[in-house]
């Protein structure tokens, strides 16, 4: 499984800009005072470096809590938080806090300062030198996708909302923090563009590879976003922690598929692109082949059917056997135009959609300049999609046994230690 | 004698009046603005606490200021001890309660993102919270410096400065040729003097508020 390994990649990688660090929350507990019920309680969880960890549960599940300890804003009643192979439960926390992004719902961003002067804040507050600062302002609003000339010095409430939500990531990322965690932070906007800010946090990522805790409450997020998924419940109790594809096949119980809801096969559609499932070889030929050879392969080949590419190697038009016969010889009358083409790097979700719409029920998969690669159809997606749900399960499954042995573990030793650090 | 003719042969001490009325209600109006925003500070974040501080700020306005300074000269004597504490202390309150009410009014949501981004508590406050709150406390500043305008002229009881000698001269001597005439020169430098303070107040603005948050 390819999410795995993004902690090892990014730990050579990390040359540049700092990359991740591992969190570990050990028995992590949050109790107010006069309330019977802790908001928190026990929370034990560890993040692998790079990775992107999605918190997900119903309002009031304490994520947004369980989040904020880990920068302190909130401070644990009991517990370990460990960052890297520091213990941070007991250091200065503004210190701590200028180690770690943090970007917020609705932006955060200071309406009294401009775009350039709310990136520039941490980095200021390190220590930076006033050169290094400028230059990593403009980094940044090039990094998120907008243009340092003119954004540089707006005010936030000149920006749209997603203008805004790009600057607060930028803001979170300016003093290249290996830890970047995020509370909800594309829940104000609009859907087409919270799809963006979405592809974009994916893009960057990519790059980055930093360690990014991400709460949100949707779950299509969850899983469009997370290398694995913490689905909490009431006290954030972990209800499952696993890849998007293991939840997705298999929830450990009816809360978890509750929250998965309808469609679970569908979405796991999305995680998986044409390039990863077996791309068949579909005969082809070319306008410039003379059509006395067109005529013969469709009659003599195994196949009724043949792909027409254009001069440069893109699906033109599907000819059948009887089609040339219909046009009376004419080849620019044959066959049926190519509607939909997918590339390799789409999601089996799009592949689907256009084998459903394709009368023939099958879609020319292209590369980067649009020329043909080879096919997708119905058979194979279906045979792709059993045995990808049948992996999910398997692995789940493990995992799940996993995640058993280690809470029987824990409240061994719980009994043994005689309830200490509660 | 026309009122005309009286503003011409007295500008000289017409003046000088106008100047140290000025002068002393600026100077208070620096005490108080400071005095103000530091209570305001120390006590918008406990419910009570703030309370306190609007409540006693209230209280001291609705002692009559001629009363006010009358108790104080027994205490601090003559002149512009009694005056200075009086202008401070009825200054207070606009001041006092809008910053509160300022620091109150920040999102919250920014208060978490200044702390979540690592800024220490004084740094949240002078770069954050008192610059987002600035705008209701300079209006507080405003209704503070034209109420002390008025009272100010109450402080020559005291023998104190400003151009409430004017109309206590012309109160004194009712009847006589130019008492009208003090009264009205009084009253009317304090009117507009007031008004040159309040335009100076919105040129203030202009300067201090940033245009990220200018209405």
């Amino acid at each position: 499984m390819p999410e795995t390994e993004t902690g090892a990649v990014a730990v050579e990688e990390g040359s540049e800009a700092t990359s991740g660090a591992t969190i570990q929350l050990e028995n992590l507990t949050k109790k107010y005072p006069g309330t019977p019920n802790p908001a928190v309680e026990n929370v034990s969880m560890e993040i692998k470096a790079g990775e992107t960890v999605i918190f997900v549960g119903p309002s009031g599940c304490g994520k947004s809590t369980t989040l904020k300890m880990i920068n302190r804003l909130i401070e644990p009643t009991s517990g370990r938080i460990r960052i890297g192979d520091e213990d941070v439960t007991d250091i200065d926390p503004v210190k701590l806090r200028r180690k770690i992004g943090y970007a917020i719902q609705s932006s955060g961003l200071f309406p009294h300062m401009t775009v350039a002067d709310n990136i520039a804040l941490v980095p200021k507050m390190v220590g930076w030198s006033k050169s290094r600062v400028k230059d990593r302002v403009e980094e940044m609003l090039d990094l998120v996708g907008l243009d340092p000339r003119e954004f540089h010095g707006r005010y936030p409430r000149q920006l749209s909302g997603g203008q805004q939500q790009r600057v607060g990531v930028a803001r979170a990322l300016a003093a290249d923090p290996p830890v970047l965690l995020m509370d909800e932070p594309f829940g104000a906007v609009d859907p087409i563009t919270r799809d963006h800010l979405q592809d974009e946090l994916i893009r960057l990522q990519h790059e980055l590879h930093k360690t990014i805790v991400f709460v949100t409450h949707d779950f299509d997020e969850a899983i469009k976003l997370g290398d694995r998924i913490a689905v909490l419940r009431e006290r954030s109790h972990i209800a499952q922690f696993d890849t998007p594809e293991a939840i997705l096949t298999n929830p450990t119980d009816d809360f978890v598929s509750g929250f998965v809801g309808a469609g679970a096969a569908l979405k796991r559609l999305n995680l998986t692109r044409v390039r990863d499932v077996g791309i068949a070889e579909f005969p082809t030929v070319t306008v410039e082949d003379p059509l006395q050879t067109i005529f013969n392969k469709l009659r003599n080949g195994p196949h009724n059917e043949l792909l027409m590419l254009d001069r440069q190697n893109r699906p033109y038009k599907w000819l059948r056997r009887g089609d040339l016969m219909r046009a009376r010889g004419s080849l620019a009358r044959a066959g049926q135009l190519v509607h939909d083409t997918v590339t390799r790097d789409a999601t089996l979700h799009d592949a689907l959609e256009a084998v459903l719409t394709d009368s023939g029920g099958r879609v020319a998969v292209t590369g980067r300049r649009g020329e043909f690669i080879g096919v997708v159809d119905m058979k194979t997606l279906m045979d792709n999609v059993q045995e990808l749900l049948e992996a999910d399960r398997l692995t789940a499954m493990e995992h799940q046994h996993e995640l058993e042995e280690q809470r029987v573990h824990q409240t061994e030793q719980e009994l043994e230690g005689g309830g200490s650090g509660v | 004698m026309s009122f005309w003719e009286y503003l011409n042969t007295r500008h000289q001490q017409l003046l000088t009046d106008a100047f140290q009325h000025v002068s002393a209600v600026f100077q208070c109006m620096v005490i108080a603005t400071v005095l103000g925003v530091v209570i305001g500070v120390v006590s918008y974040r406990s419910g009570w606490g703030g309370s306190l501080a609007i409540t006693s700020t209230a209280t001291i306005l609705t002692i009559p200021s001629l009363a006010a300074i009358g108790l104080l000269i027994p205490l601090v004597g003559l002149g512009v001890a009694p005056t200075v504490i009086t202008l401070t202390l009825y200054g207070l309150l606009p001041i006092v309660r809008n910053s509160i009410v300022g620091l109150r009014g920040v999102d919250p949501s920014l208060v978490d993102a200044a702390t979540g981004i690592g800024m220490s508590r004084t740094a949240r406050l002078c770069r954050v919270e008192l610059p987002l709150a600035w705008p209701p406390i300079l209006t507080g500043i405003r209704v503070s410096t034209q109420m002390l305008m008025g009272i100010a002229a109450i402080a020559a009881y005291a023998s104190g400065p400003g151009l409430g000698n004017e109309i206590f001269r012309g109160i004194a001597s009712l009847g006589s040729a130019n008492a009208i005439n003090q009264v009205l020169a009084g009253t009317l430098g304090i009117v507009v003097l007031a008004l040159l303070f309040d335009a100076a107040y919105v040129l203030l603005g202009r300067l201090t508020i940033p245009r990220g948050i200018r209405a």
